[in-house]
């Protein structure tokens, strides 16, 4: 097991996240942060809490769960449901997506669709903590924590306190 | 979770397949309940409702239940069918493999009926209520619902009351309810209780009056005349003043208990009228979570048909 990314860089990649998110959608008026479960839930959260600490707005964080809206669940069998909430509307809204690392982005096409179910946002937006590449469809992040060029072999891991008890990203 | 290969009786299930499914139903129910829209989940598969009985409710439940997860469904009745006209179950059972089905939801007078379907299809069974046997989807969202309301099971009294005998959902429903931890009460007529109650894990009582004080739950069992062929008590008014809930009786409950019946009731014989349409009783919210739970269940059993494969974020 190597480690990719120490807690403090998770936490600097975090803070610059939150700010180039303010810059590219000019404050934070209208967003709504949405995880994708499991670790997307915690990244969106503290997103939220950046963003409030940086511009003093209170931004809505929810969590979505794609389960239900993926393409492989016949070969995976049937995957534990996590919970989908999220605390306001989406019509009119810029949604960004969170999530914890960006790779086929299969996961990313679910939660469109999972999202586009619950309204119709103005604009969907990506965030990804870290983008390992290897994606089977035209979809790349608007923000990214960090680049990592990864082989298909690898196992990437993001390791989040509220889950694992401590940050880190590390590859099996 | 071990993984479900079909769902026949609530015997085959343990107590943590058991909690799966509820938590699994708890993720479903805002889709349900039409809060969320419908999901794709399984799309492309073809579900079939295979009822020999008469059962308009439940068989729309699980139409709702797999149209809610964009499978297709197919009826095939009793009556008008091929098994009027004398075909065998085997070759009903045949004759649905060769259609290429994805899952057969049985439900049939005769005990046993889904088991033995099971035997002539590789495709997961649903048991949709055979027989005096087990109609486990019923016991399940009734768990659901009592556990939205009460929250862990374990520790907490059901009392059961009214025809246990011809019950399958009573069968199905305790076996739910001690996998959960939870004591169950039966209360019924003499004439009406099983031979040897006790070994079905319960306690058992004349005394309806004498267990309320104590219950959280209390589910009044349908009186079915349609199973029953002699007379097994007097006359509905006098079952309904020993075994029917009443606002006197109902006013002897605690007050977080909540009153539950599998539907459809008999008003003015196992519950009066304004203990049915009081905020007391569930059986309304009962209807809602059974789709909850018959897409749980399909979800667990269709979705998946090969094991360990590998898992990519």
């Amino acid at each position: 097991m190597t480690q990719l990314l120490n807690a403090d860089e998770v936490s600097r990649a975090l803070k610059r996240l939150a700010h180039e998110l303010l810059e590219a959608n000019h404050g934070a008026d209208d967003l709504v942060l949405v995880g994708i479960q499991t670790r997307g839930v915690p990244l969106a959260r503290r997103l939220a809490a950046l963003i409030e600490e940086i511009e003093g707005t209170e931004v809505p964080a929810g969590a979505i769960d794609v389960t239900l809206y993926r393409d492989d669940l016949t070969r995976r069998g049937p995957l534990p449901l996590g919970e989908t909430r999220v605390p306001v509307s989406v019509d009119g809204r810029t949604v960004v997506l969170v999530d914890d690392v960006l790779y086929t982005g299969r996961t990313i096409r679910a939660a469109m669709e999972a999202v586009l179910e619950l309204g119709r946002p103005a604009r969907i937006r990506l965030v990804a903590l870290v983008d390992r590449g290897h994606r089977e469809l035209p979809i790349r992040a608007d923000h990214v924590g960090k680049n990592l060029p990864t082989s298909v072999d690898d196992r990437i891991r993001v390791h989040l306190e509220e889950v694992d008890g401590r940050d880190e990203v590390v590859a099996e | 979770m071990k993984p479900l290969s079909n769902l026949i009786s609530i015997e085959d299930l343990d107590a943590e397949q058991v909690v799966g499914i509820l938590d699994t139903a708890e993720q479903l129910l805002p889709i349900a309940d039409r809060r969320r829209n419908s999901v794709p989940t399984l799309r492309g598969k073809v579900v079939c409702n295979l009822f020999l009985e008469d059962s308009t409710r439940t068989r729309i439940s699980f139409d709702l239940a797999a149209k809610r997860m964009s499978a297709e469904v197919i009826n095939f009745s009793g009556k008008g069918s091929s098994v009027s006209k004398g075909e065998s179950f085997k070759d009903t059972a045949l004759t649905l493999d060769a259609m290429g089905v994805d899952c057969v939801v049985v439900r049939s007078g005769s005990s046993g009926a889904p088991l033995q379907v099971s035997r002539y299809l590789e495709v997961p069974i649903l048991n949709a209520g055979d027989g005096w046997h087990q109609h486990p989807t019923q016991a399940l969202l009734d768990v659901f619902t009592m556990r939205r309301h009460l929250g862990d099971l374990a520790g907490r009294h059901v009392v059961v009351c009214g025809d246990v005998l011809h019950s399958r959902v009573a069968r199905s429903e305790v076996q739910a309810l001690r996998l959960l931890g939870a004591r169950v009460t039966l209360v019924a007529p003499p004439t009406l209780l099983p031979p040897a109650p006790e070994s079905w894990g319960a306690e058992v009582s004349g005394d309806l009056d004498a267990v309320l004080p104590d219950a959280d739950v209390v589910y009044l069992l349908r009186v079915q005349r349609e199973r029953m062929h002699r007379a097994f008590f007097p006359s509905s008014r006098e079952y309904a003043r020993f075994w029917g809930l009443d606002v006197d009786r109902l006013a002897r409950l605690p007050d977080h208990a909540i009153v539950m019946h599998p539907g459809p009731m008999n008003r003015g014989v196992e519950i009066t009228a304004d203990v049915a349409d009081s905020d007391r009783s569930v059986i309304i919210e009962q209807v809602t979570n059974g789709i909850a739970i018959r897409m749980a269940c399909l979800y667990l059993l269709l979705s998946g048909d090969t094991e360990g494969a590998e898992v990519t974020p």
